[in-house]
């Protein structure tokens, strides 16, 4: 099978490699796929809290190259999105911004699930937060 | 001296002609174009007197006499007239044939069909390695059974089935013995007479010659094999192949064939050195790699490795200008990663980050040395960009953690 040009470019110089520490409130981590099934997706983002805005994006995967390039390409559209506008990201933008082909189709669902746990993530860490923050102020005072 | 690339290291899914075999082929496109089966005159005794040096050149390679050889268009013919002419031939001796998991499309799925059609088959299980060993087949015959069909060399793996005590054990019961040869003629030494082989199917494209021919060995004596035919027509062949002789492609694989048995112990040992530098270049920079497949009892030529937590097709990405082949579900159209390896019981997160590399005729040791550095290069490339290498580095038990399977 041929690679569009934009895969290969992704492949051999993926955007945005590495990992942020998930003991960092204001990071939200994703992790989808399965070893069994040829790929792992592990997306991250760093947020704002105080604007919202996700400043910063990291992934690391295991699986073909256009599981790569769609991991890469995501933390791309990522960086500088707000949390609403990054979970309006659709997998069909990912196939097309790629030419994937339909058997590769599943690579995008898989980057779009990733983005949508990654949020998750962060949101119930923050949650968690703001429920144990009032608390310490209570027993402070 | 510099690198042609792409480098072609994939011999076991097809060789490149030799260009002594071309030579060979090339008048009798244009000059000796007679049907060999045209009796009446000299361009027909030209091509009938080709086809029958060729026929002698096949047979002799597997220790065969050239009355013995059918040709096919390759070996999947050969595998379907094998199974299906001596399944309808013989089913009123029996209905019941045993092969083996690991075998080829070729085999498998025409066992498929005799079983739709009322056949019974045993698809045996192999061990760790991919050998079928000689007491299952014992075990597994039964008054039924009238053929067992069990591969000499594995496509994917390289492993060597034992194929002379499958033979004997197939002799003692009074059972046809049928081998796809495909891969371990011109490789490994076989002989026909030696090894206990009724049937014996193999291609010239895998032994540097054309594609588009093959042949099926059928002994004519102690026991006289007989088939029904597949192709209905004019009675080539002995009436088990009708179909005008492709006299080229004959010549050709008669050329191949002949070249192939005076070559093969200098080429198998030079072939043997290769790979142990591949596979020690390779192993002794890499950690987590495995060997699929038998340690020793493979073919020279071949060796499949699993590079843990990478995919193997965004391996063969990374090593774009070396053509090999994975047992990784993205490179297959159905999506399922290798069977074969599964049947050895590898994982299917192993299935999916294997590479096959098959070293032939043509390959040097300086691309050995280029290829090592450019799988190495890659896997590292790729396992700082894998998450399970990750965790895997940080303590993490892969197999404890929930994965959402897709």
């Amino acid at each position: 099978m041929a690679y569009s040009s934009k895969v290969l470019d992704h492949y051999n110089n993926p955007r945005n490699v590495g990992s942020f520490s998930t003991a960092d409130p204001n990071v939200g981590t994703g992790l989808v796929g399965a070893p069994e099934c040829g790929d792992v997706l592990k997306l991250q983002i760093l947020v704002n809290p105080e604007t919202g805005i996700i400043e910063d994006a990291k992934f690391k995967t295991f699986g073909c190259g256009s599981a790569i390039a769609s991991s890469s390409l995501a933390t791309e559209w990522l960086r500088g999105k707000t949390i609403d506008e990054a979970l309006a990201i659709k997998n069909t933008e990912i196939v097309e911004e790629l030419a994937l082909p339909p058997v590769k189709v599943h690579c995008s669902v898989l980057a779009e699930d990733a983005i949508k746990a990654a949020i998750k993530n962060y949101q119930e860490k923050q949650a968690a937060r703001q429920a144990s923050q009032p608390q310490e102020e209570v027993v402070g005072a | 001296m510099t690198l042609k690339l792409p480098i072609y290291m994939d011999n076991n899914a097809t060789t490149r002609c030799d260009p002594r075999v071309v030579e060979a082929m090339l008048p009798y496109f244009t000059e000796k174009y007679g049907n060999a089966a045209s009796r009446n005159h000299a361009f027909g005794w030209e091509a009938e007197a080709a086809v029958e040096e060729a026929r002698a050149q096949v047979a002799s390679i597997i220790g065969a006499s050239a009355k013995e050889i059918v040709f096919t268009s390759g070996a999947t013919e050969s595998n379907n007239l094998a199974l299906k002419g001596v399944a309808s031939m013989y089913r009123k001796k029996g209905n019941h044939i045993i092969t083996a998991v690991t075998e080829h499309k070729a085999v498998i799925d025409p066992c498929k069909r005799l079983e739709r059609d009322g056949f019974q088959v045993t698809f045996l299980p192999v061990d760790r390695f991919g050998q079928v060993h000689p007491e299952q087949v014992a075990e597994a015959i039964t008054p039924q059974t009238i053929l067992v069909s069990i591969m000499a060399a594995n496509n994917e793996i390289g492993t060597l089935n034992p194929i002379r005590e499958i033979g004997r054990v197939c002799k003692e019961k009074g059972v046809l013995f049928h081998t796809d040869a495909v891969q371990a003629v011109g490789k490994v030494p076989i002989d026909v007479q030696e090894m206990g082989i009724d049937l014996l199917s193999l291609t010239a494209h895998k032994l540097y010659g054309p594609k588009g021919i093959g042949a099926l060995y059928v002994r004519k004596k102690d026991p006289r094999v007989r088939l029904d035919p597949i192709l209905d027509g004019g009675g080539h062949e002995r009436g088990m192949r009708s179909g005008t002789l492709a006299v080229p492609l004959i010549v050709g694989f008669g050329k191949a064939c002949d070249i192939a048995q005076r070559e093969m112990p200098e080429e198998a040992a030079r072939l043997l050195q290769l790979r142990e530098r591949l596979r020690e270049g390779i192993m002794s920079r890499l950690e987590e790699t495995y060997i699929n497949g038998h340690p020793t009892e493979r073919l020279p030529g071949n060796i499949n490795i699993s590079f843990a937590y990478v995919e193997g097709e965004a391996l063969m990405m990374g090593i774009k200008d070396v053509a090999v082949s994975s047992g990784s579900a993205c490179t297959s159209a159905s999506l399922e990663p290798s069977y074969v390896l599964r049947a050895l019981g590898v994982g299917d997160e192993l299935a999916h980050s294997s590479i096959r590399f098959g070293l032939g005729r043509f390959n040097t040791q300086e691309e050995v040395d280029f290829v090592i550095d450019q799988v190495v290069k890659a896997v590292t490339h790729l396992r700082e960009m894998s998450p399970l290498y990750e965790m895997a580095r940080s303590g993490i038990d892969l197999k404890s953690v929930q994965w959402a399977a897709h």
